[in-house]
């Protein structure tokens, strides 16, 4: 727990710094495995978080979960994210249990900086994956 | 083989059952043991190709020896037939039969070690290719654990929190709205930053005689001006006061 925090030390003013001043929160989440969220002022509703896993440092946005999806466009909507997956800089598309996520992988021991780029990346993937797939959602 | 394989199958199931079966069956507790175990036989396999591959050596130098002390004895078995001395020449044959024996099974020893030592290269570098795998098999696993356990603490807090039960699009419209409100503010203030700024500055020309208010003001004291002179001298009265 504590390496990633360490790790994150200054994460919020760069994030901030990229955001164009809005404001940035970092929060522990207790459980097994070491995570922490990232909230960002104006997008409280699509954080980002952060773990620490074997050999990455992973980065995922929840995006929606698949009782969300619309029936009726359920094949088109998944082959859109097929589609769209290669595109997405930075980003991948997946999956975890029922829930939809944009994801991103860092070296374990990636930079400040680096992952404060990859916040504000998934940050903005996320935000426009939303806007323009929310035709697929009920 | 493969791990993708392996993780496809698991996903068949179901992705819960998937989260499960690597979070509660420990999964990698086992991957960790077979790399461990992999890692131990490969030591143990080199260890054992080192002393095979000496024995090797050893075997080649005594053949070579007996080799050589056979070429010897039959060069003396020669010299006792060329000097008659049939009698000692059978002797010699008989020490050479037996040097030739014992080469015969130096050889065969030799090459048993030599295969030996192929077949024991041959596994060591199978054994490593499977530790490679197993290392892959066990990132593979771990990535997966870590992304489970920690959707599993998201999921808790969130719903125990109740700081986001709301659905996507929910989401969206309110950061839209948010955002729309923020664009919004911000047109405001320009607007009103325009318009302020603008009377603010009619006022300095106008506290410097310029614009239209000024002008206006210099029309109805050039009426009133006229108006005095129409009167002429009537008003003359009031003039010495003035004066």
């Amino acid at each position: 727990m504590n390496a990633l925090h360490e790790q994150l030390r200054g994460l919020e003013s760069h994030v901030e710094a990229a955001m164009a001043g809005a404001g940035v929160q970092l929060q522990p989440i207790p459980g097994a495995v070491p995570v922490v969220q990232v909230s960002i002022d104006g997008r409280q509703e699509l954080p980002i978080f952060l773990t620490s896993a074997e050999t990455q440092l992973l980065c995922l946005c929840y995006l929606w979960s698949d009782a969300e999806i619309r029936p009726d466009r359920r094949a088109e909507f998944m082959e859109t994210l097929l589609d769209l997956n290669p595109s997405v800089p930075l980003s991948a598309f997946g999956r975890v249990g029922d829930r939809f996520v944009l994801s991103g992988a860092l070296r374990r021991d990636a930079s400040v900086e680096e992952i404060a780029r990859e916040v504000v990346v998934l940050s903005d993937n996320a935000l426009d994956a939303l806007d323009a797939l929310s035709d697929y959602l009920l | 083989m493969s791990v993708i394989r392996k993780m496809v199958t698991l996903l068949r199931g179901s992705a819960r059952e998937l989260g499960e079966s690597i979070v509660d069956a420990n999964a990698t507790t086992i991957y960790e043991q077979e790399i461990a175990d992999a890692r131990a036989s490969i030591r143990q396999a080199k260890d054992e190709l080192a002393s095979l591959m000496a024995k090797h050596l050893q075997a080649e130098r005594e053949s070579k020896r007996l080799q050589a002390e056979a070429a010897r004895c039959e060069a003396l078995a020669i010299e006792a037939l060329d000097k008659a001395q049939d009698a000692l020449a059978e002797e010699v044959a008989a020490q050479v039969l037996a040097l030739e024996t014992e080469l015969g099974e130096q050889q065969r020893a030799e090459a048993t070690l030599a295969a030996q030592v192929q077949r024991l290269k041959e596994l060591i570098r199978s054994a490593e290719l499977r530790l490679r795998e197993h290392e892959r098999e066990a990132e593979i696993a771990k990535t997966t654990e870590s992304v489970y356990r920690a959707t599993q603490s998201i999921s808790d807090n969130v719903v125990n929190g109740g700081a986001r039960l709301v659905s996507a699009r929910e989401s969206l419209e309110r950061i839209k709205r948010r955002h729309e409100d923020l664009a919004d503010r911000l047109q405001a203030a320009e607007q009103l930053e325009r318009e302020l700024g603008g009377s603010a500055l009619d006022n300095k020309l106008a506290e410097a005689g310029i614009g239209p208010e000024a002008e206006r003001r210099r029309a109805v004291m050039a009426r009133l001006r006229a108006k005095q002179a129409q009167a002429g001298p009537d008003g003359g009265a009031a003039k010495p006061a003035d004066a």
